[in-house]
């Protein structure tokens, strides 16, 4: 057979999303491949300079449906940076609890998407079922189930609503059981690993080069880690681990995933155990004062990085988003070459996309 | 009393009764039109009129019987999924029956649906690939028989057609090329590889599958249907054939499509494969005939390997039969919801590595069993 492109997307089951990747094959092999984005472009950035800086919360919120309480809090670091606020301790311990909790359901979503990619339908169905026990806390929290706007600039809205803390603890031990038996169900299963290993190779110094963060980089064999690193928020009194792999493919990113999911229980547990009584938010000044403010958080599919000029007023003079995905796209080309058609739902599944927060 | 028996005789009450009236008529006009009522008269009531009438009569016994097997076959694929899935399935359409006439609400819906032919499509091979798609599958089932007497593959006499599980087989497997075809037809890259996908597959399976056949029919000694299934009268082939039969129902998976194997239509990376174009009640056909190749893939690993309508008396023999084809639906069903899906080259990989040597040493397995004189 000639070679010929073929467009996946921008509507197509592999997206996940409104985005584009074009692959040259011949046969069933992928000798080229072009990823276009921007089909999703809001101009959230240029949104940001026309409101105030609480308004700008919920509009944080819209930039990934998967983690959404993610950006909200790295937004409000962001601003904290700016204004000097200082957090109250108990309003750290609240964030970390419920960031954690968002990777946890980030995870889970990518899990099910991955499990519907590869055709596993049960995957799919039992995922987004124990997605929802995280969900129904986050009601109980926040009164939503997808974009929170729950962070505040100096603390976060609420207080823990009562019984909480039973309710989480009940949640993940309910939810460490279903995790093992996703380990079984997924990796027990041949067809998986026959899909996953040895499949869409990214080697350590092309995952460095190419910018990549987050599970892909550190499952190329690169402990790096944010919360570790450069502790941000309470994370240093955490005591985990960061999950990494060496084996660079499909199944390492896989791998990686589900041990950070592990590691969230842990990291919950902890600070609902360390969790101080006292105020969860106090009053920050209405107004910036000239100046940068820069927050940097570790994020489901990477490192997020939000940058924000202040110029004395109400608003923000300018908002820099950086997206993790944005930079990770760019390395699919260096993973598809060479692999099969049927490799890219497993390769680009196994990114985790995310196209509100790659264009913005 | 026989299938063909019993269809003869409605048509020959049904012929005797309209003769009646046509006679009567013709008494009525002049002597010229009278002989011409006469001759017609005669022709109707002649012993081949009435055999063809008779055989289409049984044909459309064997298309009833297919689709009321298919809406149960689509309720149980629902409730069954939905059972796995922690939610309840068709539940409000015909409630007091479980949701069953959620499939005939969809069907009716696909049938109001606009018919949409692609401006550049292949026109005569985008209309035509259904027809032998279709075609070709109920063609399968007009060869199985449910029992001696109920099978339409018989004659007045009770004889059955000698080589009906070949002819079974030869039917399976013609869909493969209507998949290249409306693949083609659709011009569309999607279809293109769906299509290719599904003649490279079928490369892989067709042979091991074939090969497990002939041991059966080693052990047999027959092509036929009743034939094979009283061979099964002591014990069934899947017993000492368990490994022919584990490589059959893996082959079986392949050549009906389902998911560990649906590559043509692997909706992940294919949107919908092969069938991504056609839409309205063209894609009902498809999907409806993809459950009936399920159904009588069922039916052929019952026959073939089941005991077919052997079993305890205390049911009829029809309904054993039935019930074993839709146990091997089911498990299929199972398999479908619990594995992911393979790739191209793994699905090669397999058909020629392992279910190959496989089915060889089943043949020889069969071979060794039929020269100690046990079947």
């Amino acid at each position: 057979m000639a070679e010929m492109w073929i467009n996946m997307g921008p509507q197509h089951p592999m997206t996940h999303g409104l985005w584009n990747l074009r692959v040259k094959v011949d046969g069933e092999t992928i000798v080229d491949a072009q990823p276009e984005i921007g089909y999703l472009h809001r101009g959230i950035e240029k949104l940001c300079e026309g409101k105030s800086y609480p308004q700008i919360i919920p509009l944080a919120d819209r930039l990934c449906y998967g983690s959404s309480l993610t950006w909200s809090h790295l937004y409000c670091m962001a601003v904290e940076d700016l204004m000097r606020v200082e957090v109250p301790e108990r309003a750290e311990y609240i964030r970390v609890l419920t960031i954690e909790m968002q990777r946890i359901v980030s995870h889970l979503m990518w899990l099910a998407a991955y499990a519907g990619d590869l055709g596993l339908a049960a995957g799919f169905v039992y995922t987004m079922r124990d997605r929802e026990v995280f969900l129904d806390l986050f009601q109980s929290l926040t009164g939503a189930r997808i974009t929170y706007n729950f962070p505040r600039i100096g603390g976060v809205a609420h207080d823990l609503p009562p019984n909480f803390e039973r309710d989480s603890l009940r949640a993940l031990s309910y939810f460490e059981g279903r995790l093992k038996e996703y380990e079984d169900m997924f990796e027990g299963s041949k067809i998986f690993m026959m899909r996953n290993v040895d499949v869409g190779i990214l080697r350590k110094e092309d995952a460095i080069n190419l910018g990549v963060t987050g599970p892909t980089l550190r499952a190329s064999g690169v402990t790096y880690d944010l919360r570790k690193d450069v502790p941000y928020s309470v994370y240093e009194e955490m005591d985990f681990d960061v999950a990494t792999h060496k084996d660079c493919d499909c199944y390492a990113r896989y791998r990686v995933r589900m041990d950070e999911m592990w590691e969230s229980c842990k990291i919950m547990r902890q600070a609902l155990q360390k969790m101080p009584k006292g105020k969860w938010r106090i009053v920050a000044p209405r107004n910036a004062p000239v100046g940068t403010g820069l927050a940097r958080v570790e994020d489901p599919r990477g490192e997020g990085v939000i940058y924000v000029v202040g110029d004395g007023s109400e608003r923000p003079y300018r908002v820099k988003i950086r997206s993790p995905i944005f930079v990770t796209v760019s390395a699919a080309p260096k993973m598809l070459i060479g692999y099969k058609l049927a490799d890219v739902v497993a390769i680009m599944g196994g990114l985790d996309m995310c196209i509100g927060e790659t264009d913005r | 009393m026989n299938l063909f028996e019993f269809c003869y005789g409605i048509i020959h009450w049904l012929v005797d009764l309209v003769n009646h009236l046509w006679y009567w008529l013709g008494d009525l006009l002049p002597w010229w039109f009278g002989d011409f009522f006469d001759a017609v008269g005669d022709f109707a009531a002649s012993q081949g009129h009435l055999s063809v009438m008779t055989i289409l009569l049984e044909v459309v016994v064997v298309v009833v019987i297919a689709l009321i097997n298919v809406l149960n076959f689509l309720w149980i694929f629902r409730k069954f999924m939905a059972r796995m899935f922690d939610f309840y399935g068709p539940y409000y359409v015909g409630y007091r029956i479980g949701g069953w006439l959620q499939n005939l609400a969809d069907g009716i819906k696909l049938f109001v649906k606009e018919i949409i032919v692609p401006a550049k499509a292949d026109k005569m091979g985008y209309l035509l690939a259904p027809v032998i798609f279709v075609g070709s599958s109920i063609l399968i089932l007009a060869t199985i028989p449910f029992s001696v007497d109920f099978g339409v593959s018989t004659n007045k006499s009770g004889d059955y057609v000698p080589a009906g599980a070949l002819f079974a087989l030869a039917a399976f497997a013609i869909a493969p090329f209507s998949i290249l075809l409306a693949g083609w037809a659709s011009n569309n890259k999607y279809t293109l590889i769906g299509g290719m996908r599904s003649a490279a597959q079928m490369m892989s399976y067709e042979i091991p599958l074939l090969m497990t056949v002939a041991s059966v029919f080693l052990l047999a000694g027959s092509f036929g249907f009743v034939d094979i299934v009283n061979a099964q009268h002591d014990m069934w082939f899947g017993i000492p054939l368990f490994i022919g039969f584990i490589v059959f129902l893996v082959c079986l998976a392949a050549e009906v499509e389902i998911i560990p194997f649906d590559l043509p239509e692997a909706e992940a990376e294919l949107v919908e494969g092969w069938t991504t174009e056609y839409g309205g009640m063209r894609f009902g056909l498809f999907y409806m005939t993809t459950t009936v190749r399920s159904y009588a893939g069922g039916a052929l690993a019952t026959a073939l390997f089941l005991g077919g309508w052997q079993g305890p008396s205390l049911i009829p023999d029809e309904i054993w039969f039935l019930i074993k084809a839709y146990i091997v639906f089911v498990v299929f069903q199972w398999m479908t919801w619990s594995l992911p899906r393979v790739r191209v080259d793994q699905i090669l990989g397999l058909g020629w590595k392992r279910l190959l040597p496989l089915a060889i040493i089943n043949l020889m397995i069969a071979v060794a069993l039929k020269s100690m004189g046990w079947f």
